[in-house]
């Protein structure tokens, strides 16, 4: 795949991928350069057509939009690669983003860097509640998260009780983190870069990290195996409830104001990014690398079309015709892959 | 059968043969999801007419149904979409954009007469869509139904933008929400008790209906025993669209307003409904009278804690915590249960010497 990583770690132990590795890693890698590809097409089109498209500013806030959906894409990504899901990002990123302007506001003399850490540790306890009822309880992902979906928002709309936060109260310093930029990258862009980065390295070299994709394969098997598989799941969701929570912070760094229905709805954008990334609905397959770059591409098409001068009302009818198109795409690949296996069995006899 | 685990009492065995098949069905009866449901619902419609004053009233209970009766109708073909271990996101976004292309249309001039059936129309379609991406082509429904949830509310505000129409006739949008003569029962409230009904025999008494489980638990062999699963789920498909427009009309002319955002995430109401009402998300368990609990204890309790002037905020808290706990207290029950199943089995095998466990019985059946 993409980084060739230093081989200090574990070999890639893969389980439940018998044999046929190179196959799905080669279909694997052509998703994430597909999606390059169609970004690259993309912003190149819609430059020609307004060359105002790439000036410092817009690339800035093109980069800017698609921090918080990428950072989410990422955290769902590593649920979803565990045959899990998690509905309830978009309500932890509205509690964490409350939460932090609501203590910056009320002491104002602490160090933000105490309100980043609030912000992250609520996301991060959301994770716990979540991955301790799908892990400890048995019960599935997705009624879970349906559930807690609905809890974190009713905390956040009790704990504002109709209030908001404005820019005005929070601190400057606080402000600046989404506004400042190194080397005219957004300083939200580059924590979303490294986060991509890291969690990407972790799934792709640690053994633990392995044995989420073993886990999405064939639960079973992994159980069967001696892989943790309870403490695994636990561990993706709190990932995914910090990083929510992370965007969360950056959410209340970029826009300032904050009131309690802030990410409503962000669910199930992520989970499209996410699908459109190349990531199998069902686990075991696709990389964060893959979800972060379809994270990407459906921001980069919000801020193409009202430049293309396409109404922008087809905004949302042209991202549920590319999720249709990318999981269409997947099943295709995925029967000429398990042909092209057949007939190779049949000639090596 | 009976004596052979610790939980269940142990019967006399002279007299008892006759009344013992009763009591275990009673028993097994009364531990059902459906009847746990059931039991909440009593008790949150008793706890609610003692506490909160206007709460017991006929007039009440017809706003109760008007407010329900959207989730209620769509949450019936998703029972069965669930049933066959599929599920249907984009209802909403059916709804909407039902709405909105009723909107456009009647400010085109057409008559209601004509444009409900094209809605329903539309609707068969927009599900049939999501039954072949589902049956035909083989990818999974959770993600086909996220893609038409998006695709279908784009396509409602590419029909109508943020514009509202709001100019339809007085003579449809009072009847909608009218009562039967004499009574305080509004005339949704006879639709839906058609549909429940409809809905209630195709899944309890035909010979589909049956099979639905069959498709849900074990899809393989619900083929083998000659079920077109194909076939079988491309038509819940078709039933649920057409229902999410039926929904769609009723919506838009309830509040006399054609919009693209109507009824947004709203299938997130009906999924948390129909899994309350004890349908397992991985198909194959489940009943309709569960579900219609369901739905109505969620509307009852929304609309006790909206009489007493509780925040619109409880509301939601609640809904999501009635779901986790709905879920998670059987299982837990479950585990618990088994674990003293376990423990009893072991205490009796090392009193005396087992005549024959049962589990060897289970694991000879198939053999046999």
């Amino acid at each position: 795949m993409t980084g060739g990583t230093g081989g200090t770690h574990t070999p890639d132990p893969a389980p439940a991928r018998n044999g046929n590795g190179t196959a799905k890693r080669r279909t694997r890698m052509a998703r994430e350069l597909g999606l390059l590809l169609a970004i690259g097409t993309l912003v190149v089109v819609t430059w020609l057509y307004n060359p105002l498209f790439l000036s410092q500013q817009s690339v800035q806030d093109i980069l800017l939009g698609a921090t918080l959906l990428t950072i989410l894409a990422v955290g769902q990504g590593t649920v979803i690669v565990t045959r899990n899901v998690d509905l309830s990002v978009g309500s932890v990123l509205g509690l964490s983003a409350f939460a932090v302007a609501s203590f910056l506001t009320a002491f104002p003399g602490v160090p933000i860097v105490v309100g980043i850490a609030v912000g992250i540790t609520l996301g991060a306890v959301c994770g716990v509640v979540n991955g301790a009822l799908v892990a400890v309880a048995r019960v599935p992902a997705l009624v879970v998260t349906l559930g807690t979906l609905y809890v974190f928002r009713g905390i956040d709309f009790w704990w504002a009780s109709g209030s908001r936060v404005d820019a005005a109260d929070l601190p400057a310093a606080f402000l600046g983190i989404g506004r400042q930029s190194v080397l005219g990258i957004p300083v939200p862009a580059l924590v979303a870069l490294a986060v991509v980065l890291v969690a990407g390295h972790y799934l792709y070299s640690y053994r633990s990290g392995r044995e989420l994709y073993a886990i999405g394969s064939q639960p079973a098997a992994a159980r069967l195996s001696g892989i943790p598989v309870d403490r695994r799941i636990f561990g993706a969701f709190v990932l995914n409830g910090s990083l929510a929570g992370l965007a969360g912070v950056l959410y209340a760094a970029r826009f300032g104001s904050v009131d309690a229905t802030v990410g409503t709805g962000m669910e199930l954008q992520v989970v499209a990014a996410t699908v459109v990334g190349g990531v199998a609905i069902f686990g075991g397959s696709g990389t964060v690398y893959g979800a972060a770059l379809g994270a990407v591409l459906l921001s980069t098409i919000g801020s193409a079309l009202p430049v293309l001068q396409i109404n922008q009302f087809w905004q949302q009818a042209v991202v549920g015709l590319l999720i249709l198109l990318a999981i269409g795409l997947d099943k295709l690949l995925a029967v000429r892959t398990a042909r092209r296996l057949r007939e190779g069995r049949q000639h090596g006899g | 059968m009976a004596a052979s685990s610790g939980t269940a009492e142990p019967t006399a065995p002279d007299g008892a043969i006759g009344r013992e098949p009763f009591a275990a069905t009673l028993g097994s009866l009364l531990r059902t999801r459906e009847a746990t449901v059931i039991g909440a619902l009593v008790v949150a419609v008793l706890t609610a007419s003692l506490l909160v004053d206007s709460f017991a009233t006929s007039r009440n209970a017809g706003y109760l149904l008007l407010d329900v009766a959207a989730i209620a109708m769509i949450a019936l073909p998703m029972t069965l979409v669930v049933i066959t271990a599929e599920i249907d996101l984009s209802v909403a976004s059916t709804l909407g954009l039902t709405s909105a292309v009723m909107g456009h249309l009647w400010t085109m001039g057409l008559p209601l007469e004509t444009i409900i059936p094209l809605c329903l129309l539309m609707g068969a379609c927009l599900g049939a869509v999501n039954g072949v991406l589902v049956t035909v082509a083989g990818l999974p429904s959770l993600a086909v139904t996220i893609g038409t949830m998006a695709a279908y509310r784009g396509l409602a505000y590419v029909v109508l933008g943020d514009r509202a129409v709001t100019d339809f006739p007085l003579s449809w949008t009072t009847v909608i929400t009218g009562r039967v003569p004499g009574t305080e029962i509004p005339w949704i409230g006879l639709v839906l008790l058609v549909l429940a009904a409809a809905f209630g025999v195709l899944l309890h008494a035909t010979p589909i209906g049956r099979g639905l489980y069959a498709v849900g638990a074990n899809p393989e062999a619900a083929r083998f025993a000659g079920m077109s699963v194909r076939w079988v789920k491309l038509w819940m498909f078709v039933l649920t669209g057409t229902v999410a427009a039926l929904a769609g009309i009723y919506w838009t002319l309830r509040y006399g307003s054609a919009r693209a955002d109507n009824a947004f995430a709203l299938e997130l109401s009906v999924v948390a409904a129909v899994l309350l009402g004890g349908v397992s998300i991985f198909g194959g368990r489940g009943s309709l009278p569960g579900v219609i609990a369901g739905v109505l204890l969620f509307g009852s309790i929304s609309n006790a804690l909206r009489l007493a002037r509780v925040p619109e905020e409880a509301l939601v808290a609640v809904t999501g915590l009635l779901l986790i706990v709905s879920v998670v207290a059987p299982n837990l029950a479950d585990r618990v249960r088994e674990h003293r199943t376990r423990r009893s089995r072991t205490r009796h095998a090392t009193t005396r010497t087992p005549t024959k466990p049962r589990t060897e019985q289970h694991t000879g059946g198939p053999h046999a």
